[in-house]
């Protein structure tokens, strides 16, 4: 069981398939709208759960648990062979035939 | 309340009124065309006061570098005597890391100026941010509303990171995956919330971009002595190119060219689930740069301050591994670390440079900052795990969505003019679809040409083509 006051993150579903506006593509129309938020949970709750809220701006906000503690994924990948090379490159021809 | 979509989506009109406090109807000339420079004038911010309300939160005022290893190595490009010198707005220096500041600037005032507990923006971008910054600072509430997610849950690793940073200043972030839906959960919030609608669309957030084309001319005097020949501008929804042009020409600056570049994005579809992840840029493409040219009117406000067509003189495009390259390319010869997207301009400026006489300047108008996600290695990671190719060779060879390659050599990098005539006619198609009259009166015609700045010619032959008359002129 999760703890009240937990910084925790809820998925809702906004719109089924099927419910969405007109002028979505076919792709997309076959694919529910959903959202997530964080905030701090209300009372004690468990992952998959319907759990209650209160978001950064003090709003309550009702919908299924999905992470606790939830973190920041993104990073800056992983090296890219394509772009390595090219400062090297460019200093080089900056500095070709240079005081001409 | 009914809150369905079909209920909320036709509470539209009236949830935007209670949420811009500005009265947009008294602008309006027939049904289609507004007195655009009155609406402007009517938000009492001259040049004078937005730079005062800036200049209370830190904004603007922002350096201007000269670029002289890539100014050299364009000189080396080009025929002798060309290459012009090419300075930089590092608009990175604003307080969110954007020129985005400018606008959130305003519209956060203006929030707090007429009572209002909260502000609420839908973006995706540092628009994002730049409004939570501002909110904190004036000690607001702030919701911030993005597209993010695939239906898988895979993320933007650019938008990720936007999101990161509007909850870093203390904003309630939502998350949406793929959709224009995502409108119908901004008019929810504005709705439940009572909260102002921080929109970039807004005469208030236009205004206040007009300093930096004001800064552009001024700092360009004092360090090359002459006003800029040439602005390139990343354009995306049009306020940037809107606002930067409306703030040169006020400063002086009425004969400069101001150039609108976005990065090419041909061929994938904005609101498809499956092509939301093939794009490698989530801004400054055209994906937004020919449909707010083409038609400003789609905001999420009656009518939109950001009139591009109004003020780009040339629109060029460039691919995805171009701005990549050039982003390379400030870091290590510049010393200048920032975001992809913001290099949009930075990427064109550097091909121009080379068609223009030595002695002329050209201005790259914004740099935005980077970080984790808003990376070219984050962002080309991304990429090649959707099964891009990602390869070295000739740009134009490279297709949205498929491939992104890497310049071989800087002669290898090009600029592609977007038409401004077929732009200007599919916005006059636009306008005739959107009022279905039979005749447009001389106000109308009036208003056309100089929204669009596309001759009679032009507009006489769109309104036949579409079986619409012109009025007979009073003389």
């Amino acid at each position: 069981m999760i703890q009240p006051d937990t910084w925790v993150e809820i998925e809702q579903t906004i719109l089924n398939a099927g419910e969405r506006a007109p002028q979505v593509p076919e792709d997309t129309a076959k694919t529910p709208l959903w959202l997530k938020a964080k905030g701090w949970l209300l009372a004690p709750g468990s992952l998959g759960a319907q759990v209650e809220i209160v978001s950064a701006t003090g709003r309550i906000l009702r919908g299924r648990l999905v992470a606790v503690n939830p973190s920041y994924q993104h990073g800056f990948g992983r090296p890219v062979p394509e772009l390595l090379p090219v400062g090297r490159e460019l200093r080089a021809l900056l500095e070709e035939n240079n005081g001409q | 309340m009914d809150n369905s979509y079909q209920a909320v989506m036709s509470r539209k009109v009236e949830i935007m009124k209670q949420a811009v406090g500005f009265d947009y109807g008294r602008f309006e000339q027939s049904r289609l065309a507004f007195d655009y420079e009155a609406m402007m004038a009517a938000t009492g911010f001259g040049l004078a006061e937005v730079r005062s309300v800036q200049g209370q939160t830190g904004v603007g005022q922002t350096p201007m570098l000269e670029l002289r290893n890539i100014t050299c190595l364009a000189r080396k490009l080009a025929p002798p005597g060309y290459g012009a010198r090419i300075l930089l707005k590092d608009e990175a220096s604003n307080p969110s890391g954007s020129f985005k500041a400018r606008r959130a600037a305003i519209s956060v005032y203006q929030a707090k100026q007429m009572g209002y507990q909260g502000v609420v923006a839908a973006t995706s971008g540092n628009y994002g941010a730049a409004v939570a910054s501002q909110a904190a600072m004036r000690g607001l509430k702030c919701i911030v509303v993005q597209e993010v997610f695939d239906s898988q849950g895979v993320g933007q690793p650019e938008i990720l990171e936007k999101g990161r940073a509007c909850e870093a200043y203390g904003a309630e972030v939502l998350q949406l995956s793929v959709g224009p839906e995502l409108f119908y959960v901004f008019l929810r919030m504005l709705e439940e919330t009572g909260y102002f609608n921080a929109s970039l669309y807004t005469p208030y957030g236009i205004a206040g971009i007009e300093s930096l084309g004001a800064e552009i001319a001024e700092q360009t005097l004092s360090i090359a002595r002459r006003l800029p020949d040439v602005v390139v501008v990343t354009h995306a929804g049009g306020g940037n190119i809107t606002g930067t042009a409306r703030g040169l020409r006020k400063s002086g600056a009425v004969d400069t060219q101001i150039v609108a570049a976005s990065v090419d994005l041909s061929g994938l579809h904005m609101a498809s689930d499956q092509d939301f992840n093939r794009k490698s840029f989530t801004t400054g493409h055209t994906g937004f740069g020919v449909p707010f040219a083409t038609w400003p009117d789609r905001s999420d406000v009656p009518r939109n301050a950001a009139r591009p067509l109004r003020y780009m003189d040339r629109y060029v495009t460039v691919t995805q591994g171009e701005v990549f390259y050039a982003t390379e390319m400030l870091a290590q010869l510049e010393g200048l670390e920032r975001g992809p997207a913001g290099n949009t301009s930075l990427a064109a400026a550097f091909v121009l440079a080379q068609s223009l006489p030595k002695e002329q300047v050209i201005v790259v108008q914004e740099t935005e900052y980077t970080g984790a996600g808003k990376h070219p290695a984050a962002q080309l990671t991304c990429a090649r795990d959707q099964g891009i190719e990602i390869r070295r060779g000739d740009p134009r060879d490279s297709l949205a969505g498929r491939s992104i390659i890497i310049p071989e050599h800087p002669r290898l990098m090009g600029v592609r003019d977007c038409h401004l005539n077929d732009l200007r006619a599919s916005y006059i198609r636009n306008a005739l679809k959107s009022v279905e009259v039979a005749e447009l009166s001389r106000a109308d015609v009036d208003f056309l040409l100089a929204d669009s700045r596309a001759d009679l010619d032009l507009l006489t032959t769109i309104a036949t083509q579409n079986g619409v008359r012109i009025a007979a002129s009073e003389e």
